[in-house]
């Protein structure tokens, strides 16, 4: 502050402010946790009302849970003994028991000495699946590539053993033929590379297996989440071809091709997988020519691959829908043909977008590979189920500790999924908004 | 190269596999000796002590134990033989699409399967017959006190029907809980959702091992229905229905004339003309049938005669502890009765 | 004189032989000979396998089966069934107890859906984190475990029938089920019957007046609340002036079970637990997309216009969302029926454990059996589908 006097005449003084006025700080009752609390949990009766009953709800029912879960738990032991609630001590969850069981939930009844096998071919689709899901990893091609011919082929091998082609071998090379003729992301253009990029994995695998000859691991032997993992990566992998294939033939101009797509999608869609499982390992048999058996684990492989591409198609159709009609146009106007400019144009882009989708069409499949359970296959929700009956740890607890592990172990991966898929999605939004 | 020609190469290659027609089928021996083991379809679900696999994956059973009968029938060798865990409703399919060359899997023989399925039973290896177990603190001592009661039991088998019509001719009522799988009713019974729990009396002995506690329950003394469980196979292949039914009828006999796994060897010696007869050295039985003459000597040899069979899978020396009653010999007052060897 | 156009001599059509090869309609038509004399080969061989392999198998087939005695009981006999009747009625028996799971699992699944999906838009932070946990959680386990987890945990946690929990009105809950007393009509209970229809009619009626009313004048029918007081009302008027002829049948213990009374059985309960929890947490999902897709303008504009915020919920918001919810929710219903198919594993006499299961085993006829079983799926979907894409066009937002 200070007096201003004009030279000339004497004056009022004026007071001009020459320094900001100190910020006062908000009323206590706008900011901070009290006033977080206020406005997201009392911010009037009703909502009180609601917090305070869902309060009470918490009350009663988290400290059960907690207790059995972890406070009354049991962490160690070799047998029942451990889990009996002997003399009024309050048992909750027996995880001596997982702990005891914990190779047989990862690998089945996969003999011990073997289990490596099982281990390497994890790591391989574990780091495949990486290099392929994190955006920043380049070669995404050569990778697909090796995710879908070399790792199918190598992972038969390795899992199931055996030198040469097994009867089961066929249909594996079949199915990853199938998959190549229908993936347009082929990082492989000239027919000489194509050629041999199908079949040099092949004959190097048969020649290499073919020396190290590992033994045959029957697939009756296999189980827990090998199962699971195998069952859903084969079903999503077999029924991505067959389901780009039908999304095409129900927007296809040509009647009997649409009419043909839509009554395969349309049946699949309609039955309950269980019918389908029952149909794959009782009926499947009586279809073919006498003496043509696959095995089980392959028959709920072909059942859970039928019904998944069934989805996949609507999945992948809700993508081309989404793919402008100026593309076709732009596509056929430089010629290309109804293949080419699918290939080239149309399923790249729609693909892309599907991502998502078909990270959440996995996730059901992960989920419902749980009913190979019911046709007698041990999946990990199976294998689980087999250890109850285990005379060593029956104890009240053993079943619902159980439970409670799988439950654990199904979220763990599908919550995971879903994440990566929402991640996508913001990751693909971006992409197309302009 | 266009996407059009990689496609028709998968499809292809697709048809190609497809229409890879299996091996003309002559007879099971054949294709059994050509394929170098016996498939053999037995219980999925793990019947202790007829058929389910060990803490190793060993499989173990007196059913099992049909199978590499067989197979030691055939090939000298009991280990060459793969099993196929089959479910109730399965086996039957399995059989008659060629899935496994026999099945050993705690089925009853009855007429309708006989008849209308297209397979045929060689012979019974387990007289059974369906009993009742129920919780000693209902203070139930007969079947016949179980009027209006839950009862657990499995889908889809005889039991159901037989359970159906015993209660209805004995005037009573019941309330039935019906499961798909033997381990879902084990389970349902052992919480307590149902008073009693019915199937043939061996599979008692077997489940009640595995409740929470076994003392707890008591097996009833009624037996309501014949169920002679064996091993059957493809109808049409009369030659692989003896070698089946005659690997049954080597080990009772085995038993019968006193030749155990142990001795054998030295009963080759023996100038009784019953054994020298069942273990090939008089008479060549065995090539009649497309086998070896020393196809009941390697039986033996591999698993013993009947009676070992059962003491070790499901008698005293198993945990199941059942008694030999009807499956004793007939000679000692029970149904094990094998044609002769001549 | 006028000129005329004359059409110009046609050009001579391409002398390549080739030609043909490349129009687009002869190649379609090649196309699809070739795939349906694809398919229809397929179709024969397979067929003709089946047949063979029956033939060889000596396997009777056919339908016959479906007129023979069943010999068996069912649990759960919503209509008259004794081990004497026939396959046919069983699969009948069994058919009408998956249509009953099925529609109580859509009402609950819906009510716990809709609740759930609201929740999580409430800007109570707590009730929202719980809705959130509760989706999250339900929805990434599979089905067939919780319906395990829920049987077991339903047969631990109850006591048995004699130890029953002892609730009023005479029911009883213990691991044999929920018993109630089951109601019995007597005489003049038809005119109660024919009450409540005519209740539901006037309730129709009523509705239609108030509406071209409103759009007369302007004023508002509280059609809601006089429509419920008819429907409850009217029928309970008849029913007093018939001097109430209704009377309860109460359970009773004998001997080991409660006879008597209307049971829900455990299998129902925990085969509608894990249905109502599993399809309420993707219904929730589906109900919160479908709130959040409409734009924040329409709640604006209608608190522009002076609306309540419940006013503007109930005539704003949800007939838009609507539009968006109805065919996802759709698809979930169809979930639903298809996963009561899961009752196999809980011990539930459904479609599945009788038919494709004791049925089956019974006679051993796989093939008609599965594709009977599949067949009232497939209808049961197609049925369902139809209807709702009726309703969907009838609320479908209609653009100039």
């Amino acid at each position: 502050m200070t007096d201003v006097t004009a030279p000339s005449s004497p004056r009022r003084p004026i007071f001009v402010r020459d320094a900001f006025v100190t910020p006062q700080p908000p009323p206590a009752s706008t900011i901070g946790p009290v006033a977080w609390i206020r406005a997201r949990l009392f911010s009037g009766p009703v909502n009180s009302a609601i917090t305070l009953v869902t309060l009470v709800f918490l009350a009663w029912a988290l400290p059960p849970i907690i207790r059995w879960l972890f406070v009354d738990a049991v962490w160690t032991g070799d047998n029942r003994e451990a889990c009996l609630p002997v003399d009024g001590r309050e048992v909750g969850a027996c995880w001596a028991f997982i702990k005891a069981k914990f190779g047989q939930i990862l690998f089945g009844r996969y003999p011990v000495e073997e289990r490596w096998r099982v281990e390497l071919t994890g790591l391989f689709f574990v780091v495949g699946l990486v290099m392929l899901a994190v955006p920043k990893i380049p070669w995404k091609g050569v990778t697909a590539y090796v995710m879908l011919v070399v790792f199918p082929i190598v992972g038969f091998y390795l899992l199931y053993g055996g030198t040469g082609f097994d009867p089961l071998a066929p249909w594996v090379v079949a199915a990853v033929l199938a998959v190549l003729a229908a993936l347009p992301s082929f990082p492989f253009k000239r027919p000489v590379q194509v050629a041999l990029a199908l079949i040099l994995p092949l004959l190097i695998a048969d020649v290499v297996f073919g020396l190290i000859a590992l033994p045959v691991v029957e697939t009756s032997l296999w189980g827990g989440l090998m199962v699971t993992l195998v069952v859903a990566v084969t079903g999503i992998v077999a029924s991505l071809p067959l389901g780009i294939l039908l999304a095409l033939g129900r927007r296809s101009k040509l009647p009997v091709v649409k009419f043909v797509s839509v009554v395969f999608i349309e049946f699949w869609r309609g039955v309950p997988l269980i019918t389908v499982l029952f149909m794959a390992s009782v009926m499947l048999p009586l279809f073919l020519p006498t003496g043509v058996n696959f095995d089980k684990l392959l028959r709920a492989l072909i059942g859970v691959a039928l019904f998944s591409a069934a989805y996949m198609a609507e999945t992948v159709r809700a993508g081309l829908q989404a793919i402008p009609k100026g593309q076709y146009e732009a596509a056929a106007a430089m010629g290309l043909g109804y293949w080419q400019s699918m290939r080239l144009i149309i399923l790249p882009q729609a693909l892309k977008i599907v991502i998502p989708g078909i990270v959440n069409s996995f996730i059901s499949l992960f989920k419902d590979t749980s009913l190979v359970l019911i046709i007698g296959l041990f999946d990990l929700l199976g294998i689980i189920q087999f250890n109850f009956t285990d005379a060593n740890w029956a104890t009240p607890n053993t079943g619902k500790t159980g439970f409670v592990f799988a439950a654990f172990v199904f979220w763990i991966f599908c919550f995971g999924m879903s994440r990566y898929s929402q991640y996508m999605e913001r990751r693909l939004n971006t992409g197309r908004r302009r | 190269m266009n996407a059009t020609s990689v496609k028709t190469l998968a499809v292809g290659a697709l048809l190609a596999t497809a229409a890879a027609v299996a091996p003309a089928s002559a007879g099971t021996l054949d294709d059994v000796k050509a394929k170098g083991f016996v498939q053999c379809g037995v219980n999925g679900a793990g019947l202790q002590g007829f058929g389910a696999p060990d803490d190793k994956g060993d499989w173990k059973g007196l059913d099992v134990d049909m199978c590499r009968a067989v197979a030691a029938a055939v090939f000298g060798d009991a280990t060459k033989v793969k099993f196929t865990p089959l479910n109730a409703k399965e086996r039957f399919t399995a059989l008659q699409s060629k899935e496994v060359d026999m099945l050993a899997r705690n089925s009853t023989w009855t007429m309708s399967r006989d008849t209308q399925l297209g397979i045929q039973f060689t012979g019974v290896n387990y007289y059974d017959g369906q009993g009742f177990m129920a919780k000693k603190s209902l203070g139930v001592s007969s079947a016949k006190e179980l009027n209006g009661a839950s009862i657990c039991v499995q889908s889809g088998t005889t039991t159901e029907l037989n359970l159906a019509d015993w209660f209805k001719a004995n005037g009573l009522t019941f309330n039935p809980v019906v499961f798909e799988k033997q381990e879902e009713a084990d389970a349902a019974y052992d919480s307590g959702r149902c008073d009693a729990y019915t199937t043939d009396a061996s599979g008692l002995y077997s489940i009640r091992l595995k409740l929470t506690n076994p003392d707890d329950h008591v097996v009833l003394p009624e037996i309501i229905s014949k169920e002679p469980l064996g091993p059957a196979v493809r109808q049409g292949d009369d030659q692989w229905a003896m070698i089946v039914k005659w690997s049954l009828y080597a080990m009772v006999t085995a038993e019968e004339f006193g030749v155990t796994q142990a001795n054998v060897d030295e009963m080759k010696s023996s100038e009784n003309p019953e054994i020298k007869r069942l273990l090939g050295l008089d008479g060549n039985f065995g090539e009649k049938i497309g086998i070896g003459a020393d196809w009941a000597y390697n039986i033996v040899k591999a698993v013993g005669n009947y009676g070992e069979a059962f003491d070790r899978n499901v008698g005293a020396g198993s945990p199941l502890k059942i008694e030999r009653g009807l499956n004793a010999l007939w000679s000692k007052g029970g149904l094990q009765y094998a044609p002769p060897i001549r | 004189m006028t000129l005329r156009d004359t059409a110009p001599a046609p050009l001579a059509a391409p002398s390549r032989a080739g030609s043909w090869l490349y129009d687009p309609t002869i190649r379609g038509i090649v196309y699809q000979v070739a795939l349906a004399l694809f398919l229809v080969l397929f179709g024969w061989w397979i067929f003709d396998n089946t047949v063979q392999n029956l033939r060889a198998a000596n396997i009777a087939s056919g339908f016959g089966f479906m007129s023979d005695r069943a010999g068996f009981d069912i649990a759960q006999k919503p209509i008259e069934f004794t081990p004497d009747d026939t396959h046919g009625r069983a699969f009948l028996v069994s058919l009408v107890n998956t249509l009953i799971v099925a529609a109580l699992g859509i009402v609950g699944a819906t009510v716990l859906g809709f609740f759930a999906g609201v929740a999580r838009l409430s800007p109570n932070w707590l009730l929202s984190k719980v809705a959130m946990v509760y989706v999250e959680t339900f929805r990434n386990v599979p089905l067939l475990l919780q319906l395990l987890f829920w049987y077991k945990a339903v047969l631990s946690v109850l006591p048995g029938p004699k130890q029953g929990v002892v609730l009023p009105l005479g029911s009883n809950l213990s691991n044999r089920g929920l018993i109630v007393p089951r109601p019995v009509p007597g005489d003049g209970f038809g005119a109660v019957e024919i009450a409540v229809l005519v209740a539901i009619a006037a309730v129709f009626v009523l509705a239609r007046w108030a509406k071209s009313r409103q759009e007369a004048t302007g004023q508002i029918f509280p059609t809601f609340r006089v429509g419920a007081a008819v429907v409850v009302g009217l029928p309970l008027v008849v029913f007093l002036l018939a001097g109430m002829p209704l009377s309860f049948e109460y359970p009773e213990l004998k001997g080991f079970n409660f006879v008597g009374g209307f049971v829900f059985k455990p299998e129902l309960m925990a085969l509608l637990l894990g249905l109502v929890i599993y399809t309420g947490a993707f219904i929730a999902e589906v109900v919160r997309a479908g709130i959040m897709a409409i734009s924040h303008g329409q709640s604006e504009a209608a608190f522009a216009l002076g609306l309540k915020p419940g006013v503007t919920m109930r005539r704003i918001i949800i007939p838009q969302a609507m539009r968006v919810i109805i065919p996802p929710l759709t698809s979930q219903y169809l979930n639903l029926t298809k996963n009561s198919s899961l009752a196999v594993a809980v011990g539930y006499p459904d479609l599945v454990a009788v038919f494709a299961g004791s049925t089956l085993n019974i006679t051993g006829r796989a093939v008609e059996v599965i594709f009977l079983t599949m067949g009232v799926y497939l209808a049961i979907s197609l049925v369902t589908a139809a209807f709702m894409n009726w309703f969907n066009t009838r609320v479908a937002l209609i653009e100039r």
